[in-house]
C-alpha cells in the first residue's frame, strides 16, 4: 500500500470539506474493496476519509410504505434486520449471499452501489425494486444512478447518504455464484410491485453491468411463475465472457436463476 | 496428556500455540536494524534485459540499496540447480539452462526478479521497487508445452533445443508393442493433468543475518528441510560453507512441497545481507507466491490398455508431455520420471508397460513436486483408463479391476517397483460397502426425479511413499540420500527431547513422534519435546516430503530408542543387581521381571548422568542417535470412491458423498491421519473440480489471484467417510506406509470417473468447471433428441 492520510468525517458537511481540501482523497466506507487495491497498490489516494462515523448514514428504518438504509449500513445488518426480512425477504437473502461473514459484517450498501461493480449483487435489487439513491446533493431513481461497468451518475464528491427501497408485494434473489470468488456470475432479482408491475434485474453476466429483462418482465405480468420464463432467453451478445464462463454460458445461468428465483418468491 | 503410545488419538501437543496465534513464523521474526527486501520482477514472459536504472529508486526515503544480476553474478553467487540428474533414452544428460537468482540477461516467466531493493520498511522498499525502470526487449513467449517443441517455437534456453529437457523411457518397448498385436481390445485416451499453485497459507518468508565479526550467516526460512537448504546454498551457490551457514525454519505454516525448494529470493537475502551489512528480511505477498512458488502436475499424457480377451491387462502405454516451466527446480526432473512413471502398474498386475516421457521448457514458473508429485498423474491416468475400460468392454469398474488385481507379495512391477504388501480386495469391498454401492441406481431414480444427474465413480490407487533407499535413488540419479536421522536426548531428570531430521510443516511431529516415547517408556508425552528445524541443534537430516516423516524419520527414531533402551536395562540390571534379560520396561519404570524390585526412569537417567555407579566400562549419559537408510519404498494403496449429483441446467456439480478406505500400515495417532486424508481429499477434490493454473498465450498468468483461481471452500467438499485397513508394511520397524498425499492422489480421478457416469460422457478434463460440464450435458441431450 502507497502511504495515504486517514480522516474520520463526524458529519456529512465535515466530510465534504475534508474532500474538497485533499489532494486525491476517497471516500472510506466498509474498505472491503477499496483497501484491497490499495494493498494491491492499484489505487493511490492521498486522503481516505472514513464516512463509517455519520450518525444519519447509518441505520435501517421504515418510511412509510418504503424502508430507507443508510449508506455505511453493513450486508451483515441488512441480511439480519426483522424489517427486511419481512418486508423484502428477496433483499436480506441477497445481503446475506455477499461475500464471507468477515466481508459481511465490514462491506456497506453505499460502498457497493457506489462502486458498481458488474459482478455486484446489490445493484440488481435496486433496479429491480426500483429504489432510489439520496446523496448529499440529490435524489435520483436506480436506473439513472447505475451507468455502466465501475460507472455511477454520482459526481467526484457526491455522497450516498441511503438507499430506499419501497416495500413490494413479492421479491427473490437467485445468484449463480462464480466459483473461485464468490462474486455473481448471474445474479437475477425479481420483484412484483404492489402496482402489479413486474420487474426483472441481472447482475454479474452483462457486459455493462446491471440490466433489465423486458421479455420477462411482460411474460411474468401475466404470468407470474417459473414456467412463465423458462423459455425466454437474453442475448449472448450482450453478456460477459472470461475464464470462469462463455458469454453463451452465462445466458444460460440468466435463464436458470430466473426461474429459480421465481421459484423462491412463491 | 498423560501416557498416549501407538494409537492413541492425542490431541496435538502444537495446537495450543497455533490456535491462540502464538506460533513463531518466520515473518515473527524481527532483528536489530533488519532492512526489507522488495523484488523488481518481470512483467513479461520472455524479453531481454536492456537495462536497469535505479537512480530514481535510490533517491527514495529509506532505500539502502539496489542490486541486480550483474552483482550477484560478480559475486560468485552460484546458478540455481535442479538435483536429480535424468538421463535422455539416448543417454546424453537432461538439458538444463542457467538460472540465476537475479536475472541480467533474459527473463523467462513473469514474475521473475531481476532487481532487488533493501529499505528501512516494507513499505519503502516496495514503492522504490516500483521506481526502479527497467527496460526489456520483448521476445515471443511460448506457454503450451506441445507448442513448446515444435520447430520454430521461442527458443527459452540455448542448452535445449526445441525446449526439450529430456526424452526418457522407462519399461519394455518392445514386449509392450508385442502384446498389443495380440489384444483383443484397446482403449485408448488422451489425459491432461491440470496445472496447480500449491497456496500454502504461511507464503514464503526469509530472513538472513550476517555476521561480518565472524563471517557467519543465519538464515530463518520457510523451509521442510532445513539442512538440504543449507547443503545447496554452500555446495552451488557460494553462500557460505556449511559451518558458517545456519539455517532455521521455525514454524512453517504448510508447504505441500513448494518449500522443498531454494528459490531465488531466499538466497538473495542472503547474499544482500552481506552486501548491506544489515539483516535483510523478505515476505512473500500473495501475488508473488502465485507467480514463484513452484507449481504443480501439468502432464499431457496419451494412454492405451490392451487387454485379452477375458479382460486382463496384458499390456499398458503411455506418452506423456510434462511442462516444466521456465528453470528446472530442484526435484523437478524426478517428477514426471521415477515419481510418476514407476507408479504406472496401479493396483493391477500388468505384464508389460512402457511409458515416454517429454519434458519441456515454457514461459511459465517453475513446476515442481506438489502434494503427491507424480503419483497423482500416474493414478489419475490409471484409474481414468480403468474406468473407461471397464465401460468399454461392459464390465462394472469393481470387477473389471478385481479381475486385474495383484494378489501375491512381493510383486515385482515391469516399472522398477516391487510392492512388498496390500490386500486390493479389503479397501475395495470397504468402500464398496460404506458407500452402499447397491444402493446406488435407486439413488440414480431418486435425484433424476428432482432433475438432478447422479453419478459414482471410483479409484483404486496405490502410491509410494517413504522415499527411500538412498542407494537406489543415487542409482536412479538423485543428488543427496534419502536416509533420515534422529538423536534421543534424555536429560537427566528422565524427560526426554528428540531431535529429528524430518521437519513439520502442519503434520502433527511434536505430538507423533512423542508417542513412540511415551509407548516405549511408558512416559506422559508432556515428558518428550521434539527438536527439528534449526541446523545448529539438531544433527544433519533430510526433512519433511514424501509422506516419508513416519516411514524413515520415525524409523530413525525407533533405532535410536532401541540404543537408549539397551542402554538403560543395562544400568537398571546393574543397579539393581539381576540379569539384563529381566529388565522390562512398564509405566515408567524399569522392573526385574518376578521381583517387585524396580526404578523409575528418572532415576535411572539420573544415574546414567551422576555416573557414580554404572556398569565396568560404560559411558556416562544417555543419549543416542542413528541414521535410517529405508529398504524400500512403501506402498499406500486404497479405494476412494464419490457420488456426485450434476445440474444439468448450471453444470455444477455437488460431491455428495465421499469414501476413503486407505491402507497407511500401521497407524501412529487415527486423529492426525483423519486429518492428513480430509486435508488431501480436499486437495484433491479441489484439482478436479476448482483448481486451475492457467495461462494467456502471452505467458501471463490469468489466475493470478483468488478472485480467479478457485480453491476448495469447506462447503464444496462433502463430510468424508475413511475407514482403515492393516496390511503392516514388512521394510519398516513400526510397519507404517506414510498418509500424508494419498488422499490428494487417490481422489481426483474417482471424482472424474462419477461426473463422467453422472452425464454419460467421457470427454472431460480437469478441473470439470460447471461450464464445462454443462456444455457437455447439452451435447448429450443434444444427442438424445436426434
Ligand atoms: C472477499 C470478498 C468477497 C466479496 N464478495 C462479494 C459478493 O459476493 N457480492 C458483492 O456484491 N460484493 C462482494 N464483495 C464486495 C463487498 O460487498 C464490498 O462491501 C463492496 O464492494 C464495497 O463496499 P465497502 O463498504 O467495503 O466500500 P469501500 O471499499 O470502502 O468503498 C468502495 C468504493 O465506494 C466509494 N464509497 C464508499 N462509500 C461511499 C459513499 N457513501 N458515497 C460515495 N462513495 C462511496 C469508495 O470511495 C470506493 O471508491 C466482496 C468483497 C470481498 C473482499
Amino acid at each position: 500500500m502507497y502511504e495515504t492520510n486517514y480522516h474520520r468525517a463526524g458529519t456529512l458537511d465535515e466530510a465534504a470539506s475534508l474532500f474538497s481540501k485533499s489532494d486525491d482523497p476517497k471516500f472510506l466506507s466498509g474498505g472491503q474493496t477499496l483497501i484491497a487495491t490499495m494493498k494491491q497498490r492499484l489505487a493511490a489516494p492521498s486522503d481516505l476519509i472514513d464516512l463509517g462515523h455519520v450518525p444519519e448514514m447509518h441505520g435501517i428504518c421504515e418510511d412509510g410504505d418504503a424502508i430507507a438504509i443508510g449508506a455505511t449500513t453493513t450486508h451483515s445488518e441488512v441480511a439480519a434486520s426483522e424489517l427486511v426480512r419481512s418486508k423484502i425477504p428477496g433483499l436480506a437473502k441477497l445481503a446475506n449471499g455477499i461475500g464471507d461473514p468477515a466481508v459481511r459484517h465490514m462491506g456497506t450498501i453505499g460502498g457497493s452501489v457506489a462502486n458498481n461493480d458488474p459482478a455486484a449483487d446489490y445493484p440488481s435489487a435496486l433496479v429491480a425494486l426500483g429504489a432510489t439513491v439520496s446523496t448529499n446533493k440529490r435524489s435520483l431513481p436506480a436506473e439513472d444512478f447505475f451507468t455502466g461497468m465501475f460507472d455511477t451518475a454520482l459526481e467526484e464528491d457526491e455522497i450516498i447518504v441511503s438507499v430506499t427501497f419501497p416495500v413490494v408485494e413479492k421479491s427473490a434473489y437467485a445468484k449463480y455464484p462464480n466459483p473461485a470468488s464468490r462474486y455473481a456470475m448471474a445474479g437475477v432479482f425479481v420483484a412484483k410491485h404492489k402496482d402489479g408491475s413486474v420487474k426483472v434485474a441481472v447482475t454479474g453476466a452483462g457486459q455493462d453491468g446491471v440490466f433489465r429483462v423486458a421479455a420477462m418482465e411482460s411474460a411474468l405480468s401475466s404470468n407470474w411463475s417459473a414456467d412463465a420464463v423458462a423459455d425466454i432467453s437474453v442475448s449472448a451478445d450482450d453478456m460477459m465472457a472470461d475464464i470462469h464462463g462463455s458469454a453463451a454460458y452465462r445466458a444460460n445461468l440468466v435463464t436458470v436463476m430466473a426461474k429459480r428465483a421465481l421459484e423462491a418468491a412463491g | 496428556m498423560g501416557v498416549e503410545g501407538i494409537g492413541a488419538r492425542a490431541l496435538r501437543k502444537e495446537d495450543k500455540r497455533f490456535i491462540t496465534g502464538k506460533g513463531r513464523y518466520t515473518d515473527d521474526i524481527v532483528l536489530p536494524r533488519m532492512g526489507y527486501a522488495a523484488f523488481v520482477r518481470s512483467p513479461h514472459a520472455h524479453a531481454k534485459v536492456v537495462s536497469i536504472d535505479a537512480r530514481a529508486a535510490l533517491e527514495m526515503p529509506g532505500v539502502d540499496a539496489v542490486l541486480t544480476g550483474d552483482q550477484l553474478v560478480a559475486d560468485g553467487i552460484g546458478n540455481i540447480i535442479c538435483g536429480w540428474m535424468i538421463h535422455s533414452k539416448d543417454g546424453s544428460p537432461m538439458n538444463m539452462g542457467a538460472w540465476r537468482a537475479l536475472e541480467p540477461e533474459i527473463v523467462r516467466h513473469v514474475g521473475q526478479a531481476v532487481a532487488v531493493v533493501i529499505a528501512d520498511s516494507q513499505g519503502e522498499a516496495k514503492d522504490a521497487a516500483d521506481a526502479v525502470v527497467v527496460e526489456y526487449e520483448e521476445l515471443p513467449a511460448v506457454v503450451d508445452p506441445i507448442a513448446a517443441m515444435a520447430d520454430g517455437a521461442p527458443q527459452l534456453h540455448p542448452e535445449a533445443a526445441n525446449n526439450l529437457i529430456f526424452d526418457w523411457d522407462i519399461g519394455d518397448e518392445a514386449a509392450v508393442n508385442a502384446a498389443f498385436e495380440q489384444a483383443a481390445h484397446v482403449t485408448k485416451m488422451e489425459v491432461h493433468n491440470n496445472r496447480l499453485v500449491p497456496n500454502a497459507m504461511e507464503p514464503r518468508a526469509a530472513v538472513a543475518d550476517y555476521n561480518e565479526a565472524e563471517e557467519h550467516h543465519t538464515l530463518y526460512t520457510t523451509s521442510q528441510n532445513p539442512h538440504v537448504a543449507r547443503l545447496v546454498l554452500s555446495a552451488f551457490y557460494n553462500i557460505a560453507p556449511e559451518h558458517k551457514l545456519r539455517v532455521i525454519a521455525p514454524d512453517v505454516g504448510g508447504g505441500f512441497g513448494s518449500k522443498i525448494y531454494i528459490y531465488p529470493e531466499e538466497m538473495v537475502c542472503l547474499w544482500a545481507s552481506k552486501r548491506v551489512g544489515r539483516p535483510v528480511k523478505w515476505v512473500c505477498d500473495r501475488t508473488e507466491a502465485f507467480l514463484t512458488d513452484a507449481h504443480g502436475r501439468d502432464h499431457r499424457s496419451e494412454a492405451e490398455l490392451a487387454l485379452d480377451a477375458d479382460n486382463k491387462i496384458i499390456a499398458f502405454r503411455v506418452k506423456t508431455v510434462a511442462n516444466l516451466g521456465a528453470y528446472m527446480s530442484l526435484f523437478s526432473s524426478s517428477v514426471p520420471t521415477y515419481l510418476y512413471a514407476t507408479l504406472l502398474s496401479g493396483q493391477y498386475d500388468i505384464p508389460a508397460i512402457h511409458c515416454n516421457v517429454k519434458t519441456v521448457y515454457t514461459n511459465t514458473t517453475p513446476v515442481d513436486a506438489y502434494r503427491g508429485a507424480g503419483r497423482p498423474e500416474a493414478t489419475y491416468l490409471v484409474e481414468r483408463i480403468m474406468e473407461t475400460a471397464a465401460r468399454e468392454v461392459g464390465l462394472s469398474p469393481a470387477d473389471f479391476r478385481r479381475k486385474n488385481f495383484i494378489r501375491s507379495f512381493p510383486h515385482q512391477t515391469p516399472v522398477i517397483m516391487c510392492y512388498d504388501a496390500g490386500d486390493y480386495d479389503a479397501t475395495l469391498d470397504a468402500a464398496l460397502k460404506a458407500i452402499d454401492y447397491d444402493g446406488f441406481a435407486a439413488r440414480k431414480a431418486e435425484a433424476a426425479s428432482r432433475g438432478k444427474l447422479r453419478g459414482i465413480g471410483m479409484s483404486c490407487y496405490i502410491e509410494a511413499c517413504g522415499i527411500a533407499p538412498s542407494a537406489a535413488v543415487g542409482s536412479l540419479g538423485a543428488g543427496v540420500g534419502l536416509w533420515e536421522s534422529a538423536e534421543v536426548r534424555v536429560n537427566p531428570v528422565g524427560t526426554i527431547e528428540v531431535l529429528t531430521g524430518a521437519h513439520s510443516h502442519g503434520q502433527g511431529h511434536e505430538t507423533t513422534f512423542a508417542q513412540l516415547i511415551s509407548e516405549r517408556f511408558g512416559l506422559d508425552t508432556d515428558a518428550v519435546s521434539i527438536v527439528h528445524g534449526d541446523t545448529d541443534k539438531v544433527q544433519f537430516g533430510m526433512g519433511t516430503y514424501g509422506s516419508r516423516s513416519g516411514a524413515v524419520g520415525m524409523s530413525a527414531v525407533v533405532k535410536a530408542l532401541d540404543k537408549v533402551e539397551e542402554k538403560a536395562k543395562k544400568i537398571a540390571a546393574h543397579l539393581m543387581e539381576a540379569a539384563e534379560g529381566d529388565i522390562q520396561i512398564e509405566g515408567g519404570e524399569l522392573k526385574v521381571a518376578g521381583t517387585d524390585k524396580k526404578l523409575t526412569f528418572t532415576e535411572v537417567a539420573l544415574a546414567a548422568y551422576t555416573a557414580h555407579n554404572l556398569p565396568e566400562g560404560m559411558e556416562p549419559g544417555l543419549k543416542e542417535g542413528a541414521f535410517y537408510d529405508p529398504t524400500n519404498f512403501t506402498f499406500p494403496s486404497g479405494t476412494y470412491i464419490c457420488e456426485v449429483e450434476v445440474d444439468p441446467e448450471t453444470g455444477k456439480t455437488a460431491i455428495i458423498s465421499f469414501v476413503a478406505a486407505d491402507d497407511f500400515g500401521n497407524i501412529i495417532n487415527p486423529m492426525i491421519v483423519e486429518g492428513q486424508v480430509h486435508g488431501g481429499l480436499t486437495q484433491g477434490i479441489g484439482q478436479a473440480l476448482l483448481e486451475n493454473a492457467a495461462y494467456d498465450e502471452n505467458g501471463q498468468l490469468i489466475t493470478a489471484s483468488y478472485m480467479d483461481y478457485c480453491m476448495p471452500r469447506a462447503d464444496d467438499v462433502p463430510s468424508y467417510q475413511l475407514s482403515t485397513h492393516v496390511t503392516e508394511c514388512p521394510g519398516n520397524p513400526l510397519g507404517m506406509k506414510g498418509c500424508g498425499e494419498a488422499g490428494a492422489i487417490g481422489s481426483p480421478p474417482a471424482v472424474i470417473n462419477a461426473i463422467t457416469d453422472a452425464i454419460n460422457n467421457n470427454d472431460l478434463t480437469m478441473p470439470a468447471t460447471p461450464e464445462q460440464v454443462w456444455q457437455l450435458c447439452q451435447g448429450s441431450m443434444k444427442m438424445a433428441a436426434e
